[in-house]
């Protein structure tokens, strides 16, 4: 059996808000020919039983990530610093809660 | 949603190769094993063993065509569903299996591999999907039976995939399962209203039980003694459960629904084990299975023709938003200067 060609249309990350006052999350991926396309294919792939009332949709190639291969030299630089964390600190008990 | 086991090889008279050993790096791999025996995730961007890599493809692909085949036996009974209700309902189960095939196929992209390779690998018949939906719907009831057996079964062996090693195929599965239970509750309950109704309808439901309940059974693999790659799946982190083990669940958890619904399910050696707490159950036809997924099943060349049509068909739809995309970027490009 044969097939004509395939032409793929770009690949876009889809951020949906499940409802107001929080925040948008990432939920997945979707390719279309264009940003509205993309929104629309996100709405009914993403958002079928009221999953969101905002959605973005964001160019894959447009995103830069962290390199995992660095993870170590990108992140230990936080782990030696507990100072940085409230449980670092003794607090007399008679203060109550601070 | 559905998948059947798939440890089942992609090309025919593999089915005893055993996933081969890697040469990589080993610390690497000490790293991978550390994390998959930490019940770690692993993502996109991490180092993995290509052999862990080319498994979740074949998987992930797998269960992808099989949602996007899934829909054709039940979109058969859209234009013939009875009543306005049961059509509304059957076009979302429809289009769930279709959004279900998007988020399988983003996944399986994460792993380095392209929509038009997956595609191409299920239209050129090198790919394989559950082998369930290479029999054909005969009747309204095998609607409802495919809700609550096909349906049911999937759930079983979906459930598992949402704690699976890989990052977003077991997020796919969370959303997945989470639409899941909807189709497997419609189909039980279109079967409940049958039964109420008249003598025909009573045994259009039995017939269709009677037709599907095998194939449901064969749906979650060979045995374990006959799945080289379970173990290796098992090891990953990919699969959690084994065959025999979902299948018995499945068998148990069904046997109550049928008396409830009134209809027998058609195995002379169904009865419960005291000693084992579980349902025996017969012995299935696993050359039937093996012939049906090497590609002779009475509907194969019907699913995969009607598959590559309406992909062919929805060529110039493609072509036509692309043109539009292009044009509108134009315009845009145009404006600004």
């Amino acid at each position: 059996m044969t097939t004509t060609a395939l032409k793929e249309w770009p690949l876009w990350e889809i951020f949906v808000r499940s409802k107001q006052g929080l925040e948008h999350k990432h939920c997945g991926s979707l390719h279309a020919a264009d940003a509205s396309q993309a929104l629309h294919m996100a709405r009914d792939v993403y958002t079928r039983r009221q999953e969101g009332v905002s959605i973005w949709v964001v160019p894959s190639a447009s995103i830069t990530a962290s390199n995992p291969d660095e993870k170590g030299e990108f992140f230990d630089p936080a782990a030696d610093k507990i100072y940085r964390h409230p449980t670092f600190y003794e607090i007399p008990d008679e203060v109550g809660h601070m | 949603m559905y998948t059947q086991s798939f440890n089942v090889p992609d090309q025919a008279g593999q089915k005893t190769v055993a996933v081969t050993p890697s040469t990589e790096d080993a610390e690497l791999m000490a790293r991978f094993d550390a994390r998959i025996d930490a019940d770690g995730r692993i993502e996109p961007q991490d180092w993995m063993p290509e052999a862990y890599r080319k498994t979740l493809v074949r998987q992930i692909s797998q269960h992808a065509h099989s949602e996007i085949v899934g829909m054709l036996p039940e979109g058969n009974w859209i234009s013939r569903a009875p009543s306005l209700k049961r059509k509304a309902i059957l076009i979302a189960k429809v289009q769930d299996e279709g959004g279900h095939g998007l988020y399988l196929y983003s996944a399986a992209e994460t792993l380095g591999t392209s929509r038009d390779q997956l595609l191409e690998g299920l239209h050129s018949g090198k790919a394989k999907y559950s082998s369930i939906f290479n029999y054909p719907t005969l009747n309204w009831a095998d609607v409802g039976a495919i809700g609550w057996l096909v349906d049911g079964a999937a759930i079983m062996n979906q459930i598992p995939l949402c704690r699976c090693s890989y990052g977003p195929y077991s997020r796919a599965m969370v959303r997945v399962c989470k639409e899941e239970s909807f189709h497997q509750r419609q189909g039980y309950e279109a079967l409940l209203v049958m039964m109420k109704g008249t003598q025909a309808q009573r045994e259009m439901v039995q017939d269709a039980v009677n037709r599907l309940w095998w194939k449901c059974l064969a749906m979650f693999g060979p045995p374990d003694a006959d799945s080289p790659n379970s173990a290796q799946g098992m090891r990953w982190g990919i699969k959690r459960i084994s065959n025999d083990d979902l299948r018995q669940k499945f068998v148990d958890a069904t046997v109550p629904q049928a008396k409830v619904l009134g209809i027998t399910l058609p195995d002379p050696d169904l009865k419960w084990n005291e000693e084992r707490q579980h349902y025996d159950y017969g012995q299935i036809d696993w050359q039937e299975f093996w012939d049906t997924v090497e590609g002779n099943g009475p509907c194969n060349k019907e699913r995969l023709a009607t598959r590559v049509k309406a992909h062919n068909d929805g060529q110039w739809v493609r072509d036509a938003a692309q043109a539009y995309a292009r044009k509108q970027q134009e315009r845009a490009m145009k404006e600004a200067a």
